[in-house]
């Protein structure tokens, strides 16, 4: 490969023989990470007797910390530790940042995840003091905006599912999982016996099974159907007296809603069992349809998804579960009540609880920052929103389904899979068009799920992506597809354009180097 | 809606261009009758000002005029602005895990940082990329240690953060897992014969809290050498890591783990805040969580990719190390730009300005008459006072006086209920110690000789 052909993506090179794929993509236009910046690790760039803070003049009396502490306990410094100084270290973030793509940057349209605009004013509400600043064992009487806060969002929450009560304890959504995964074996061990399994389709995201496990189940899967869908004749083979519940994502892992989810949940109550539904893909359901109708006994949300709080390269997130009314008795403690007077109080007394899942009352900035995400919709907005996740997600399908192959050819909801089965017979595989679709300035979509999809690309562009950005995106996808026809190697070692190329992960895993350490 | 960027005239295009006549086809697969008829009962919309006003005046409803002496697993630290500039780049918040190593060597390369970090400070070999938070990193290095031993039984110390004690319950109870908890002693540390009586040949792990809940600092060494004798693990939570400034880390140790909120993470109410965990090197395939590895690219230049993945959910499933996925990567973020500003002697003599302002405290509070610190063991920002009688009244009274002066240790420890937990951090100013110490003095005025001070 020469060198101007390896670069031609980058927007106004000239690029050696012109090809379909080239003009695209010099048409494409392009949001892209800062490739020129270096910058070493913040240990590197010290250097002895810096600091980037200066303390306060001391106004009680010094104390010598070895004698207070003893010799045995005291430290005289911490070794390896960085000395910079406060503009060092705003240099040095920033142009790691500029390593990073984000929502702000471009297109993300990485499936399961809805990477959705995380507004502004959330991170400034969330910030106030007052918000930012009470503990969390303020006396409540000190602290009725917090708790009104988090008694608000619950509610809001419990109307957009049509459940009864909502904990917002769960820091995350497998958190979530594992709260209602417990919170169904009380009550099946409150009836007399909390059962051995709990059956999870084999479209399951991972945390599915994992959460499971922890809640002491034995996880059976359960294969879907020809429409990617559960099969209910499969279902009902599988749903012995020893099946405590079904986990289900509904939409499902392929953006399909399960349309026979009440005959679903009809015979697992049948059975005995509860429902769970793994509540990620709600973007493709609020103001439009209620869990609560489905037959559902208990599910998760992700605020960090659904509700427009950022994802912060991987974190913090919130994972409220919402139950119906004979699963509330079993929540985790604390819960928020409202008293006659109109004030709010934390509630312990619930004999029935299945504990705490964690410590305080959740990540209550992320619920802030939803409950203003919430509040700036209204119901309409909400309404709109939905609409706009699954008017995309459908028009990226119909625009990209001749040159990707589509494995289960219906409409969509919030995200269409396609399976990378045609370009792998050029030797090409979705991870490698997720690289190339790197250098055409997108982040790429989901490569590692769902399993049932051999090579499977799953791709959520969320209501935040404008037509225009979708054409753009689109495009790319057609020109990597035009690419892999004429010259694969070249695929094969995309990305072109970024600052490091690909790396070696097995290498990084034989030989796990997981610290710096001074030469 | 405002945050929506497509027109009517392009939503219109687009619904032609999927063949569809109407918006409501798309939702064909919905069954009819599941379909919501009508509209939510739900506030808004609401304009800026307006979401401004309506979270104004709840963060008014706050006790942000009050002086906190407030710890107990989440600690009032003073952030530099520079962390909230620096977490405001939408390349850092709009961000998600980075699987596309390429587009994501800014989060990637913080978080091989904050590993380093967490290794420097806690002595261990390998830290992870963050947990959700203190109680479930204190519960997830129970696993580990369960799945590292194949045992079956954990010894927990009751100074261990009793919400910790909560979550740990609530994670094991079905895996057949007994866990025994033991008493501290008059030091406040934990009680020895106890631990060392508890101790079985099935333990896993020895749990122990340092500085624990009452603010005592734990002699790691000995309780180390007591586990280890039966082969089990000893596990020791941090929920204050400002103290590993001048306090030593607890190199004894198997895992140590715990909450670093106080590294630059607003207290905000319970969360989100930053779960940690740190071990050894030979323990790394059980480690929980995920892990950021250095290596090389194509053309020989230094990267860093996720490692280590055959640990997790999305590789192992039912059989991962743990459940979790989204951790609290901005959290860790915000650890590592706030240590790094500090730096090696920021940190040391931030953790020494707390330490002379508990110490101060400590003695203004134990000139009143009645009130002492009844733990002799040496602490670092939080400590035990005893006070005449039960806790409440004095709290109400300094609460008049906008104080909220600790936390009453009866809500977790009945045989402490005339014990309050009090934490002074940097933020609390002489003149406010004083402040309490007098509204004390004046409550109690008139009362009994009482025990001497100690410590
Ligand atoms: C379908 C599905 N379920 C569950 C989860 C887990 O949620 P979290 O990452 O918040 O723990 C995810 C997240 O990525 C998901 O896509």
């Amino acid at each position: 490969m020469d060198d101007r052909r390896r670069h031609s993506a980058l927007p106004g090179e000239p690029g050696q023989a012109p090809s379909v794929a080239k003009d695209m993509e010099n048409r494409i236009r392009q949001a892209r990470p800062h490739v020129t910046r270096n910058e070493d690790l913040i240990f590197e760039v010290s250097s002895p007797g810096k600091s980037g803070v200066e303390l306060p003049p001391l106004d009680v009396p010094t104390v010598c910390a070895e004698e207070l502490l003893g010799k045995g306990l005291h430290r005289a410094d911490v070794e390896g530790f960085p000395e910079v100084s406060e503009l060092e270290v705003i240099r040095h973030f920033t142009r790691l940042s500029t390593w990073n793509y984000g929502v702000d940057t471009g297109l993300y349209p990485l499936g399961s995840c809805t990477m959705k605009y995380n507004p502004r004013i959330n991170e400034v509400v969330a910030s106030l003091e007052g918000l930012a600043t009470d503990h969390p064992y303020t006396p409540e009487s000190l602290t009725q905006g917090c708790l009104r806060i988090l008694h608000e969002a619950a509610r809001c929450l419990a109307e957009i599912t049509g459940m009864d009560a909502v904990s917002l304890q769960p820091a995350a959504g497998a958190q979530g999982e594992l709260t209602g995964i417990l919170l169904i074996r009380a009550c099946l061990a409150d009836r007399g016996n909390p059962r051995k399994h709990i059956l999870v389709p084999d479209s399951a995201h991972g945390t599915n099974p994992a959460s499971a496990t922890i809640s002491g189940y034995e996880v059976r899967n359960i294969k879907s159907n020809a429409r990617g869908c559960v099969d209910l004749a499969e279902l009902d083979r599988a749903l012995t007296e020893d099946v405590a519940g079904l986990m289900l994502t509904n939409p499902n892992t392929l953006g399909i809603f399960e349309t026979q989810i009440r005959e679903i949940s009809s015979l697992v109550h049948a059975r005995g069992g509860l429902v769970y539904m793994d509540g990620a893909n709600m973007n493709a359901l609020v103001g439009v349809a209620r869990p609560a109708d489905f037959g559902v006994d208990v599910l998760h949300l992700n605020l960090h998804k659904t509700f427009s709080t950022p994802h912060g390269g991987g974190g913090p997130g919130s994972g409220p579960v919402a139950v119906k009314r004979g699963l509330e008795p079993y929540l985790p403690v604390p819960t928020i009540e409202q008293s006659t007077d109109g004030s709010y109080r934390l509630d312990y007394d619930r004999p029935k609880s299945i504990g705490r899942v964690r410590a305080f009352y959740g990540n209550f900035g992320v619920v802030v920052r939803a409950l203003a995400y919430i509040l700036a919709n209204g119901p309409e907005g909400l309404r709109q929103t939905t609409e706009d996740a699954v008017l995309n997600a459908n028009y990226v399908m119909s625009r990209l389904q001749d040159v990707y192959e589509l494995p289960y050819d219906q409409a969509c909801m919030h995200e269409c899979v396609f399976s990378d089965r045609r370009q792998a017979a050029r030797g090409v595989r979705t991870m490698d068009i997720a690289k190339r679709l790197i250098d055409y300035g997108f982040h790429p979509y989901t490569t590692a799920f769902p399993l049932i999809v051999s090579g499977a690309l799953m791709i959520e562009p969320t209501e935040s992506a404008s037509q225009a950005e979708l054409d753009n995106f689109i495009e790319a996808m057609r020109s990597i597809a035009a690419e892999i026809e004429e010259d694969p190697p070249f695929v094969l070692k995309a990305p072109h354009t970024t600052r490091i190329s690909r790396l070696d992960e097995a290498t990084a895993a034989r030989k796990p180097l997981l610290r710096w350490k001074p030469e | 809606m405002r945050y929506l960027p497509n027109s009517p005239a392009e939503r219109a295009a687009m619904l032609e261009a999927t063949g569809h006549q109407a918006i409501e086809e798309l939702f064909a697969q919905i069954p009819e009758e599941l379909r919501l008829r009508g509209r939510l009962n739900l506030p808004g919309p609401l304009s800026e000002p307006e979401i401004l006003a309506f979270f104004r005046q709840a963060a008014s409803e706050s006790s942000r005029e009050y002086v906190s002496l407030l710890g107990a697993g989440a600690y009032a630290h003073y952030r530099p602005v520079s962390i909230d500039a620096l977490l405001s780049r939408g390349e850092f918040f709009t961000a998600y895990t980075p699987y596309q190593a390429e587009i994501a060597q800014g989060t990637l390369q913080a978080m091989f940082e904050f590993q380093t970090l967490m290794t420097q400070l806690t002595g261990q070999e390998v830290a992870n990329a963050s947990l959700y938070d203190g109680s479930t990193a204190a519960t997830e290095a129970v696993l580990m240690a369960l799945r590292i031993t194949r045992r079956e039984r954990v010894v927990v110390a009751r100074t261990l953060h009793p919400e910790y004690r909560e979550v740990l319950r609530t994670y094991v109870r079905h895996q057949g897992v007994e866990v025994k908890e033991i008493g501290y002693a008059a030091s406040g540390r934990v009680n020895l014969d106890q631990l060392q009586a508890a101790l079985e040949r099935e333990t896993a792990a020895v749990v122990i809290q340092s500085p624990n809940f009452f603010g005592t600092l734990e002699d790691a060494a000995p309780i180390a050498e007591i586990a280890h004798r039966s082969n089990s693990l000893l596990i020791v939570a941090i929920t204050e890591p400002l103290s590993l400034g001048i306090v030593r880390p607890p190199a004894e140790a198997d895992i140590v783990c715990g909450e670093a909120q106080s590294f630059g993470v607003p207290v905000a109410f319970g969360g989100p805040y930053l779960g940690f965990l740190a071990t050894r090197e030979k323990f790394l395939r059980q480690m929980p969580g995920r892990l950021v590895g250095q290596t090389r690219d194509s053309k020989g230049r230094r990267g860093f990719v996720l490692t280590l993945a055959t640990r997790e959910q999305h590789i192992r499933r039912e059989k991962a190390t743990s459940n979790i996925c989204t951790n609290q990567s901005l959290c860790a973020l915000a650890a590592t730009i706030y240590l790094s500003l500090l730096g090696k002697r920021g940190l040391k003599a931030l953790a020494e300005h707390n330490l002379a302002k508990a110490h101060y405290a400590a003695q203004q509070l134990c000139t009143v008459p009645g009130m002492a610190t009844p733990f002799g063991a040496p602490y670092f920002n939080e400590f035990v006072v005893q006070v005449p009688a039960e806790g409440e009244e004095l709290l109400a009274a300094l609460r008049a006086e906008k104080v909220i002066g600790g936390l009453n240790l009866r809500k977790f420890y009945p045989e402490l209920a005339n014990h309050l937990l009090v934490c002074v951090t940097e933020t609390v100013s002489k003149a406010a110690i004083d402040r309490t110490a007098e509204v004390c003095r004046r409550y109690y005025s008139g009362g009994l000789p009482f025990p001497a001070c100690r410590g």
